[in-house]
């Protein structure tokens, strides 16, 4: 595999790059708000932020997932900064999907919420991946990372992609038929997850020589 | 829409009735998709005049009925029913009808009819295949003969005093208030008196969360989600789910002798 690769854009390390690629990814939450306060979510609001939220959080950390394939792919080593931008703001919408949730679908009945975190296995998985993307959000600080030293911190992180394939199967569990917009989250981890393999194993995916490309 | 004449309004909920466009845009009718919104979107192409609707099976007199006819022979009342959603989402809905029970006296059931299986319509030009759900098709439904023969069980023919707009299940649907939503089939052309215990399509397809007899009850949890409390549309907090959807006075007889956990 010969790829000629564009040389990586000056303006990637540009100032503005991380605080625009934060204004971008809260795009849909200020959307989302503004619908829900101008009754754009009619008639059932508040089913439709919490599944609103959840879409976001998917898309997102599947973003987060996107940025390692997409610097193996290009070569522009400076896309790993918004890396850790990115998968904060998801831990954001994940936090906000499960205060909506909790807050104003369930109105914080707790009998409810009890048996939903103790019986029902849709919830149960999507808060064991909330749980792991909190744990990836409190040890993302770089002074957390220097203390746990580069190694520990790359393999307690790898514990994203359970949290990525936890998440999806709970919106997946949650459709009553067929697969919709769970199917295409499916498809589209498998190839990023597919895409991060060590790159002999990727080129044998693909039915390549394999480990020969440079 | 056009509207319809009604001898009176016969059963009333003395709740506030869930707004027309409520009622009408947000609708499970999975022939034209799996959205909410888009039956509304999508349910123009049904074409629900002319219409006919078979009667058929295990009756002395099988016939099928002209819809336009059947509204003019039928005295039409209004019944603001409750409706629960298995999904735990709740409306009260004004509807124009008249009770299944007058339809089945007029072909005369035979002593061996047990249980009424009914029918949607499924056609390609005018349920397009690409806005279809993925489920089997026709939807089917069924009631046992005294449950389709109880006063309450409704033929409804129009909504909010007009005739029933496409998305909720024109021309002719039933609707079943004492068991949740999908009991209450939608645009049917077929129903049929038979012995055995029809296959509903939702018991076909998950028969671990949906039976046939689904009654509304806030005690048998759907395996994936509370039934014990409901939102009702167009309110912000949820309220406790009745028994029987609050028609338990009415209706627990017809399963004194039933297992209701069993039988959900």
């Amino acid at each position: 595999m010969v790829l000629k690769r564009p040389p990586e854009p000056k303006w990637l390390g540009a100032r503005w790059v991380p605080p625009a690629t934060v204004a971008l990814c809260l795009v849909p939450l200020a959307v989302l708000i503004g619908q829900a306060l101008t009754g754009a979510l009619f008639p059932n609001p508040i089913e439709a932020l919490v599944r609103g939220l959840g879409d976001w959080t998917l898309r997102l950390l599947l973003l987060t997932l996107a940025i390692t394939p997409a610097r193996r792919l290009t070569g522009w080593t400076r896309l790993v900064r918004l890396r850790r931008t990115i998968g904060l703001i998801t831990f954001a919408y994940a936090v906000l999907h499960v205060l909506a949730y909790v807050g104003l679908d369930q109105a914080f009945h707790l009998p409810t919420l009890w048996a939903d975190i103790t019986k029902r296995a849709f919830i149960i998985l999507g808060m064991v991946s909330f749980a792991i993307l909190a744990v990836l959000a409190a040890t993302s600080p770089k002074a957390v990372v220097r203390r746990l030293g580069g190694r520990r911190w790359r393999r307690l992180h790898r514990l994203i992609y359970p949290a990525a394939i936890l998440g999806v199967i709970h919106h997946a569990m949650m459709v009553r038929a067929g697969w919709g917009t769970a199917g295409e989250h499916a498809v589209i981890l498998a190839l990023l997850l597919v895409l991060r393999l060590p790159k002999p194993r990727l080129a044998g995916v693909f039915g390549g020589r394999g480990g020969a490309e440079g | 829409l056009a509207p319809l004449e009604v001898t009176g309004t016969t059963h009333r909920v003395d709740e506030a009735l869930t707004d027309y466009e409520a009622v009408t845009t947000y609708n499970n009718f999975y022939e034209f998709g799996a959205g909410k919104e888009d039956p509304a979107e999508n349910a123009h192409t049904l074409k629900p005049r002319p219409w006919t609707l078979s009667v058929d099976g295990l009756v002395a007199r099988p016939r099928t009925f002209d819809v336009a006819d059947l509204l003019a022979t039928q005295p039409l009342e209004e019944r603001i029913y409750r409706l629960r959603c298995v999904e735990a989402w709740s409306m009260v809905i004004p509807w124009i009808g008249f009770p299944l029970a007058a339809l089945l006296d007029r072909v005369e059931p035979l002593g061996s009819a047990r249980y009424v299986r009914f029918e949607s319509l499924i056609d390609d030009e005018r349920m397009p295949p690409r806005n279809r759900a993925p489920i089997s098709y026709p939807y089917v439904e069924g009631l046992r003969l005294d449950e389709a023969r109880h006063d309450l069980t409704l033929l409804a023919v129009g909504l909010y005093g007009e005739v029933l707009p496409n998305q909720s299940g024109a021309p002719i649907r039933l609707v079943v208030p004492w068991k949740y939503g999908f009991k209450s089939i939608k645009s049917v052309v077929r129903i049929s008196l038979v012995e055995d215990r029809p296959l509903n399509t939702w018991q076909a397809l998950q028969p671990s969360e949906y039976g046939f007899y689904a009654n509304v009850n806030p005690e048998v949890d759907h395996p994936r989600w509370s039934q014990a409390r409901e939102r009702r549309i167009g309110e912000f907090f949820r309220r406790e789910t009745l028994m029987f959807n609050g028609y338990g006075e009415a209706v627990a007889d017809l399963y004194r002798d039933l297992d209701l956990t069993k039988w959900y």
